[in-house]
């Protein structure tokens, strides 16, 4: 393995420990007594010390991080103090939702900012150019709960296509269907692609349009490659690499966006999940799922840098 | 004119005033930029009504000469509460962009100056922090402290700690390698010195279309966390829970649910087009390169 895919699988273990840490430290050891806030100030002290033995609350903290943690890497996680389950079944359960929706919007802000950034590189300085990077400017500053609404306003209450939010469900025995669980998931992914992939045909632009003046492009072009072979041979591969960099940094906002999606369209995935987690001072909901979702930004993150290697060689053999 | 005027370094930068007014996005920004500022002064002396005040018998009411744009479904004045909720975009703004100035600058500047361990910490400390998006932050925070406009500000000031981290740090050390610096460290100015009279003048220029580009960021998230009810609580008015609010309302009031929305789109299209148009005009060869 290469030095800087080490250093980087080091980089991704550690970022991972030490998230842990600070997770179980600050919903855990800072409020001072965790049963309390999770019952509410009218709280009798028997109800507290019951609670505080359910939650292994009256053991060391280290105790009980080796334990969440140990727990965690098995799979194993403790009941939801509202609803009585284990975090990880609930997670899962909303994850049904939640990762279709995130796969959605990944695949439309991919798909429209790589035709749209294309396009612009293209067409530099022209009206189509001009256009787009007016277009993506507007998108960049539109929040996307907003345009959620407005989507909604749209094509449930003006147009009434589809309903104004709720998730019929993916099998028939749950009262949907595939096609009633993708119809209710397609405004929603609109709404989270457009920001993301407003800033992303920017970059897609910037990116083509710095690899298309390099001496190798010119030398393609004089060998006698239509700028079309030119642009899919040499040019997009090596604008990849800016692209791909942003796309991870993206991916943060993308599940940030979902979350707040998921609200805006009434749909049961994590989003949802973890706001009622807090309506419900349930803690241990909100310190899963946020793990949950730190680690999955953490290891994105991790496989974009794998991917730096495999597309840009050089960086492997740099540190090597 | 004597010789010592002759040679005097001119002062700030030269032609800047010119290049702004040739430069439609510099322009364009500042304005939609210069009509929030406007909004949130205003509304410190002056509002149709009182933001909060509710009024049942005249909820819901079409924009009219006495309500410029409306009521709600409280009987309150939507003008009133735009106008008010500038206050709150600016305010999240400036504390979460100055939150992520001092320390941030602070640390990337040590980074850059001190390197070895110290740049080697603070840079995996920030990338440490760009796991913790400012949602997730003020998902923890406000779990344990309950939601609020300080929550929020907190979440998204630390979550900008890394970003003016990283650029200082970049800048910083550009400017460590240049001749100048070489020459103030071989007549034995110290590192806090060299930061102090050629390193952060230097950097400024970054740093100030960096944060306007946060600001427009900062605005966007607290908007996002006060439709989530993490944010700005009742009875402050807040861009963002006016949109939960008019979200409830949609099928009788539709426009409820357009106004707040302009305004954040326009506050944020403001902030960006005028750090593109700063950008543009403070470093004149990334403008012809774009």
């Amino acid at each position: 393995m290469s030095v800087f895919l080490f250093k980087r699988l080091f980089t991704f273990l550690a970022t991972l420990a030490v998230a842990s840490v600070l997770v179980f430290t600050v919903l855990e050891l800072l409020p001072g007594n965790v049963a309390q806030v999770m019952l509410g100030e009218t709280a009798t002290p028997e109800s507290i010390a019951a609670l505080e033995k359910k939650l292994g609350l009256d053991k060391p903290p280290l105790q009980r991080y080796a334990h969440w943690v140990g727990g965690l890497l098995q799979g194993r996680t403790a009941n939801s103090f509202s609803y009585d389950t284990p975090t990880a079944e609930l997670i899962a359960e909303r994850l049904q939702v939640t990762v279709p929706l995130g796969v959605l919007a990944m695949v439309l802000t991919t798909v429209l900012a790589l035709a749209l950034g294309i396009y612009a590189a293209a067409r530099h300085n022209q009206i189509g150019d001009v256009s787009v990077m007016a277009a993506s400017q507007l998108g960049i500053a539109i929040p996307s709960f907003w345009f959620a609404i407005l989507l909604i306003l749209l094509f449930a209450v003006q147009l009434q296509w589809v309903s104004a939010g709720g998730f019929p469900g993916w099998t028939e025995d749950d009262g949907g269907g595939l096609l009633d669980g993708l119809k209710a998931l397609i405004l929603p992914a609109i709404a989270l692609a457009l920001v993301q992939a407003a800033i992303l045909a920017r970059v897609t632009r910037s990116a083509v349009l710095e690899v298309m003046r390099e001496d190798y492009v010119r030398t393609a072009r004089a060998k006698g490659l239509s700028r079309r072979q030119t642009l899919w041979r040499h040019v997009l591969r090596n604008a990849m690499i800016p692209v791909l960099t942003i796309m991870g940094l993206q991916f943060a906002n993308l599940i940030t966006g979902t979350i707040v999606v998921e609200n805006v369209f009434v749909l049961p995935g994590i989003g949802r999940l973890v706001f009622q987690a807090i309506a419900n001072r349930d803690l241990v909901v909100v310190r899963d799922v946020v793990m949950g979702l730190v680690a999955v930004v953490v290891v994105v993150n991790f496989l974009v840098d794998v991917l730096y290697a495999l597309v840009d060689p050089r960086l492997k053999a740099s540190d090597a | 004119m004597s010789t010592a005027a002759a040679v005097t370094r001119p002062r700030g930068l030269p032609g800047f005033g010119a290049r702004a007014l040739r430069n439609p996005s510099f322009l364009v920004g500042a304005l939609l930029s210069g009509l929030l500022a406007l909004a949130a002064l205003v509304s410190l002396f002056w509002a149709p009504y009182p933001p909060a005040e509710i009024d049942i018998p005249n909820k819901l009411q079409a924009p009219s000469a006495a309500h410029w744009l409306g009521t709600d479904s409280l009987g309150r004045d939507i003008a009133s509460q735009l106008l008010v909720g500038a206050q709150n975009a600016i305010v999240v703004g400036l504390v979460a962009v100055g939150i992520g100035l001092l320390v941030g600058v602070a640390l990337g500047c040590l980074a850059a100056a001190r390197r070895g361990w110290v740049d080697e910490l603070v840079m995996r400390a920030a990338d440490f922090t760009f796991a913790f998006p400012a949602l997730l932050s003020a998902i923890m925070l406000g779990a344990i402290y309950g939601p609020g406009l300080l929550t929020g500000i907190l979440a998204i000031g630390i979550f900008n700690i890394p970003v003016f981290a990283r650029i200082s740090r970049g800048a910083a050390q550009a400017v460590w390698a240049r001749e100048y610096v070489l020459a103030s460290r071989a007549a034995g100015f110290g590192p806090w010195r060299i930061t102090r009279n050629h390193v952060l003048p230097n950097i400024a220029s970054v740093l100030i279309v960096q944060a306007t580009i946060s600001f427009a960021t900062a605005i966007l998230a607290e908007a996002a966390l006060s439709y989530l009810g993490l944010g700005t609580q009742p009875p402050q008015p807040s861009w963002g829970r006016m949109l939960n609010e008019a979200q409830t309302m949609l099928f009788q009031a539709p426009m409820l649910a357009v106004y707040p929305g302009v305004a954040i789109a326009l506050s944020v299209l403001g902030l960006n087009l005028m750090g593109d148009g700063l950008r543009d005009l403070l470093d004149p060869k990334l403008a012809r390169k774009r």
